[in-house]
Formats: structure tokens, sequence, C-alpha cells
């Protein structure tokens, strides 16, 4: 009894430090609006931590700009318009999947050339073990007289 | 297949190795964050001048005909500390004007800070929420931007000005801009 006590203790302690986190950031009332505004923050960079989205990191910053995408979005912004609005101030980066644009075919454009690379090895390959070519009806000839003139020894 | 295709593979990894090693070598640092502001007139602003007895900081103040550079800075910024002593040679000895902006820091730890550490700044404004830092594309404390006569923005310094980065990277970048 005292040790299921003690471990309702433990889980509540640690979820009212879960909660500790979130406490600042007050969601949007109107839930639609706060789940297109949660949809975005996944996509935004936190560009202190920078391998982490807004949406999960405790960064000063990225609370900053989670407080942003709410605003926008409570102003009747569009995702699109807030997604502009940051990378106008932090440039592509600031989206965790790159636009396609010049400076990103490359990157893009990487696992079709791969594909590509291996389809060229695999047709070297298999012309390999096909083996040599079959002969002429000239060479087959040739082939069989110089077979009979060793039966004829 | 014979002939030059046999060496595709060959040149393939040639120009990876060739790529790999140069960005190895490049003394570019992977966490900076490249500014998009280059180029762009500065953000229209009016926040609160750092000493009370003085009128509000604006974007006008940037746009007087002559270069500024402005610099964000808070004084809880251990980097910032680092990189003051520079702030002051910049200020006192190249005559030109540097901006400070206190970026979400307690207006009275800011000016202790400079108390303490001597003031660059010809002038100094609170940026308390740190929603002008968020329009000029700060990502944290120190950044450092060159502004044109015209307001237009012509190079940032990405953290603190330390080591040889003031005579390699700022004083050129400074000549270039008088």
């Amino acid at each position: 009894m005292l040790r299921w006590f003690g471990s309702i203790l433990v889980a509540v302690t640690l979820s009212i430090t879960a909660f500790a986190v979130a406490v600042d950031d007050k969601p949007l009332k109107d839930p639609v609006k706060e789940a297109m505004a949660r949809a975005l923050m996944k996509e935004i960079r936190c560009l202190v931590c920078q391998n982490q989205s807004i949406e999960d990191s405790n960064a000063d910053l990225a609370r900053d700009l989670r407080q942003i995408v709410r605003e926008r979005i409570s102003l009747g912004d569009s995702p699109d318009n807030v997604r502009a609005y940051l990378v106008d101030r932090y440039g592509d980066w600031v989206l965790l999947e790159p636009p396609v644009n010049t400076s990103t075919y490359l990157l893009w454009g990487s696992p079709f050339l791969l594909l590509l690379l291996v389809a060229y090895g695999v047709m070297r390959s298999r012309r390999e073990q096909a083996g040599p070519a079959p002969l002429s009806s000239e060479e087959q000839e040739k082939l069989n007289a110089i077979l009979r003139e060793g039966d004829g020894k | 297949m014979n002939g030059f295709g046999r060496f595709i593979p060959l040149l393939i990894v040639v120009v990876l190795v060739g790529v790999f090693l140069s960005a190895m070598m490049s003394d570019r640092n992977p966490k900076e964050i490249k500014s998009v502001m280059i180029g762009k007139p500065v953000p229209t602003f009016e926040i609160p001048n750092l000493f009370d007895d003085q009128p509000a900081l604006t974007d006008a103040r940037l746009r007087s005909g002559k270069p500024v550079i402005v610099n964000f800075f808070a004084s809880w910024c251990l980097p910032c500390r680092a990189e003051h002593e520079n702030l002051v040679t910049l200020a006192s000895g190249y005559t030109v004007d540097v901006i400070g902006i206190a970026y979400k820091d307690d207006p009275e730890a800011s000016r202790d800070f400079l108390d303490e550490l001597g003031n660059p700044y010809a002038a100094a404004g609170v940026d308390r929420d740190g929603r002008l830092a968020i329009d000029w594309g700060v990502s944290g404390v120190p950044e450092t931007f060159f502004i044109d006569g015209e307001g237009v923005i012509r190079y940032r310094h990405w953290g603190p000005i330390v080591g040889d980065s003031l005579r390699v990277q700022l004083l050129p970048q400074l000549e270039e801009l008088q």
C-alpha cells in the first residue's frame, strides 16, 4: 500500500515538472487555429538548438517564435503567410524541410542520382555475367573445321 | 563501356572527395546562420532609450547619412562581456557611432553592465521582449550589424567580436563602408 502510494506521488511530481515547460505557453482558444499553429510549429526550426522544431524546444527564442506563430494565426494569417514572415527574417534555414530551389536541387535530386548510379552498376554487372557473345556463323564454321582436323588425326 | 565509361566511378569519387575536403578545410562555422538581412533596409522601429533622460531610439537614427554599427547585447550574456573591449575600441578609435540594443535585459542591469565595462554606445535602446531582434533576424546575442548611411544593412557579424575578428573581418568591412 505504501509502495503504491509512493509511486503515485512520484508520478504526480514528474507530471508537474512536465507541465512546467508549457505553462507560459497559452494555447489559442479556437481549437482549429490552435491545431493550425501547432502544425506550423513542427515545421519551424529552433534557431538556437538548430535541429529541433520550435514545437519541442525549450529555448527562449523558440518560445518567442511560438508566441509569434500563435499571434499571427489568431489574427487570421494563413500558415503560408507566417512561414513567409519567418523566412523573410531568418531565411529558408528556419524551415525544417528545405524548399526546392536552385540551391537545393542537388539535395533533392541526390536520391535520384544515386538510383541512376545503382541502375548503371546493375546493368554493367549483368553484362559481365552474360559471358562472351555467341560465335558468329563464320567463327562456328572455323571452329568446326579445327575440330574435324583434330578428329582426323 | 570501354574507354571513358570505366572512369566514371573514379571521377565521381574524386569529385566527392574534393567537395568534402573543401567543406572541411574552409573556416566556416557550420552553426552560423547566414543573415538574409544583408542588402535590406533596417526594419522600422521605435524602442525606449536605455537612459530615461534621452529620446526614444528609432530607425531614423540609422539613416543619418553616416554609417553606424548596431550591436545587440545583454548583461546576462557572457560572450557580450568578452567582446565589449573591442566595441569600446571601435567606438573610440574609428569615428563610427556604435548603437547598442539591450536584448531581453532588465534596463537596470544593462546600465550596470555599461557602468562596469565602459559605455561604447552613442545611443542605446531597450528591446525588452526581444521582438525587435526577431525583426532583425537575430538568433542570439551578441550580433553586430553594419548599416550604411541610407539605413541599409551591409554586413552582419554573428557571435562575439573576439580573437582577430575585429582586425580581420570588421575593420575591412568598416573601411569599405566609409
